[in-house]
């Protein structure tokens, strides 16, 4: 569908939820308002759809979850080390001229990361896409909401597995 | 009692009141075949290539409202019915397709005659099954009747593996289909019909523009008492030629790329697009940016989707069109528009269709005329080209469903096999098929099940040797280099439908178009083809050439 209608997807991400045999899927959409109409609009359309929700304007939280592989040297093995403490993430794995950094966090998080170690070499780079939930209500009446100024919009939807 | 998945099948057809099956048999479908030898109720009716197949079903569905079933085998069976789903896809035709498949423990492995028919023909149809097991045929079959035939109608295909049509499992059909991802939303929002009424009431250029889901929705009935409470002129598109009578006085005939200068212009003056089951196609709306710059916009239709993908909408309305005319209707009075249609009956009278007499040329447009004096309450199926234009402008169509064509597609070949279709599902009509030699060597081979069955269809081809309308093109916009279009090498077709077993007749003199049509009508006991030697070179005007915008409609005529 997304490809027949030349909808451009920045990223997708699936799995389980909390019913038996209901999946999650969320996408990231980039286009202006009228595109991600059309987008809902037709996987609306899709008959193992049970529902669709744009959540690009909504307080929402993004997370994805990145492993990358970063060429380290003993002399630069403890800067790239200090730089992934800083953003709390984890060092997953240790080899004589790399290692693999695990992040999670929203796309703006991920994208400083890798652009902080870029300098060192990185090999490598697997993400897994946005998942994404509206926040709940708190005593104000709202999350407090991120503002996503780019022109990428997340949407959210579930479906069915046949 | 226990079946197996093939008698299942059957039994879950006659359930769902199928008359008729349009198949052509093949190894991995044998036992369905086997199963519909001897059925009591559920008929096949034996075509001579699957596409063929599909748009007899196709046809059948058109022309009575019902779900057409078509069956082939796997493989090249079920490919050749890829293009009869795409055409029922786009025009939005309830169908059900159903294919044999391999052996479950063979698909995937490139076997004999396997392909993914699944993935093949996701794009192009509303949904699709894969029977593994004899167990769940009568659970698909329910679903896919109800999917193909509720919200916006569509083909579903029903991919059969050869295994589980074996497999013996109890039969025992459910009485209510209930599909929690799918609900479709016909009854329109209150407020917002209440608001289309007040821009109605309030519009001094208003057009109602109804198009084939008027018909899908059989809310004819319901769209004329609109148009005729209110005093709104009304254009009706190809799709929907018939859902109001075209010789009203508030009819404006078809819009669009070969439609009436009338209707164009009136979409360009306009200040209110009333859209009722229509979707603003491009060969309605011309170029975009021009397209009815200073009118509103209500756009009624049951698909989400469509509203609003082509053409920004002031009042969208998401429901059954029957639903929402009736509610429409209780809320509308007349609305004064004197100066309006004074306009629009100027265009009327100006503006008609019309053709120069080219010596004695037997013209196109003159074979149409004759063909409405004669035959004005058949039900037509036309071909795509040239002719079906022809056949659109020149022919008057008063009643839904009397018009049956391939629009979305544009499907060369659709109309001889939809006519078997909907003289089957007809009985009582007679039918006209407006085919063109393009299009009617395509699919000749299905005139063989209309001699066996003794259908007296009206086969009238309008043959100008060409591949009109592409050569039309090549004339006005690529200096006449006639590259692929020459089709002087035809063979007779008059001699070549005696050979076939039916009654064939070649007209190539204007003193002979009326009497042969006339000869036609008595003809009984079986198809009849007539070729009618046409002018070669005459063109389809009005044209709004592609990139313009209606009021830029060229109107041919010197």
């Amino acid at each position: 569908m997304f490809r027949r209608r030349g909808f451009n997807i920045s990223s997708l991400a699936v799995g389980n939820s909390e019913i038996p045999n209901l999946s999650r899927m969320t996408f990231v959409v980039e286009g202006d308002s009228r595109t991600v109409e059309q987008v809902t609009k037709h996987l609306h359309k899709l008959i193992d759809v049970i529902r669709v929700s744009d959540i690009s304007d909504d307080n929402a939280v993004a997370r994805e979850l990145a492993l990358m592989r970063i060429h380290t040297t003993s002399q630069t093995r403890s800067d790239v080390m200090q730089i992934v403490d800083l953003f709390r993430a984890n060092v997953i794995d240790v080899a004589n001229d790399s290692l693999i950094v695990e992040v999670v966090g929203d796309e703006e998080k991920v994208d400083a990361l890798q652009n902080l170690l870029a300098p060192y070499g990185v090999m490598e780079v697997m993400r897994t896409g946005i998942v994404a939930m509206t926040r709940g209500m708190n005593a104000n009446g709202g999350g407090s909401g991120r503002n996503g100024g780019s022109s990428r919009r997340p949407t959210f939807n579930e479906s069915g597995s046949v | 009692m226990e079946l197996s998945g093939a008698k299942i099948l059957i039994e879950s057809l006659k359930q769902e009141g199928v008359e008729y099956v349009f198949g052509v048999n093949g190894g991995a479908a044998m036992p369905i075949f086997d199963a519909l030898y001897d059925h009591p109720d559920v008929k096949l009716i034996m075509m001579r290539h699957e596409q063929g197949a599909s748009h007899a079903a196709d046809g059948y569905a058109r022309a009575t409202g019902e779900v057409g079933v078509t069956l082939a085998t796997s493989g090249p069976g079920a490919t050749n019915l890829v293009t009869g789903i795409a055409t029922a896809f786009m025009d939005s035709i309830p169908m059900v397709a159903i294919t044999g498949q391999v052996y479950t423990h063979l698909m995937g492995n490139d076997a004999f005659q396997e392909c993914d028919v699944i993935g093949v023909t996701r794009p192009v149809c509303k949904h699709s099954y894969l029977i593994k097991s004899g167990d769940e045929v009568a659970d698909v079959i329910a679903e896919a009747f109800h999917i193909a035939s509720t919200g916006r109608p569509g083909p579903v295909v029903v991919d059969f593996a050869k295994d589980a049509q074996i497999h013996e499992s109890l039969f025992r059909y459910p009485e209510k289909v209930n599909i929690r991802s799918y609900k479709p939303k016909v009854e329109g929002h209150p407020r917002q019909i209440a608001k289309a009424v007040e821009l109605i009431h309030n519009a001094e250029r208003p057009i109602l523009y109804a198009g084939g889901g008027v018909t899908l929705a059989n809310a004819s009935e319901e769209l004329r008492e609109l148009a005729i409470k209110t005093g709104i002129p009304i254009t009706v598109t190809l799709m929907g030629l018939g859902a109001f009578p075209e010789t009203h006085p508030l009819a404006m005939e078809m819009p669009g790329m070969h439609g009436s200068c009338c209707a164009n212009y009136a979409f360009t003056d306009s200040d209110l697009v009333v859209a009722i089951g229509a979707r603003f196609d491009d060969r309605v709306t011309g170029d975009l940016t021009k397209f009815a710059p200073n009118a509103k916009k209500i756009h009624i239709d049951i698909d989400a989707s469509c509203i609003g993908k082509n053409v920004p909408v002031d009042v969208p309305i998401v429901g059954d069109a029957k639903r929402v005319l009736a509610e429409m209707n209780k809320l509308v009075h007349r609305v004064d528009i004197e100066p309006w249609m004074r306009q629009i009956n100027e265009w009327k009278e100006q503006y008609p269709f019309e053709y120069n007499q080219k010596g004695d040329n037997i013209m196109p447009q003159y074979v149409i005329e004759q063909i409405y004096d004669l035959y004005s309450d058949a039900i037509v199926v036309g071909d795509v080209g040239q002719h079906q234009m022809w056949a659109a402008q020149y022919f008057k169509f008063t009643e839904p469903r009397q018009w049956l064509n391939s629009g979305g597609l544009g499907t060369m070949g659709f109309s001889l096999p939809a006519a078997i279709g909907a003289q089957l599902g007809c009985p009582d009509k007679t039918v006209v098929n407006i085919n063109g030699d393009g299009s009617y060597i395509m699919t000749i081979q299905e005139l063989v099940p209309a001699i066996t069955m003794k259908l007296p269809l009206k086969i009238f081809i309008i043959n100008n040797m060409y591949l009109g309308m592409v050569r039309q093109w090549q004339e006005l916009f690529h200096q006449k280099r006639y590259a692929g279009v020459d089709y002087h090498d035809n063979p007779d077709f008059a001699q070549l439908a005696d050979a076939f077993g039916a009654t064939g007749i070649r007209v190539e003199r204007i003193e002979d178009v009326r009497p042969a049509l006339e000869k036609a009508k008595g003809i009984d006991d079986g198809p009849v083809v007539i070729d009618f030697i046409v002018d070669e070179e005459e063109n389809v005007f009005p044209m709004v050439p592609a990139g313009a915008g209606l009021g830029d409609v060229i109107r041919g005529l010197a």
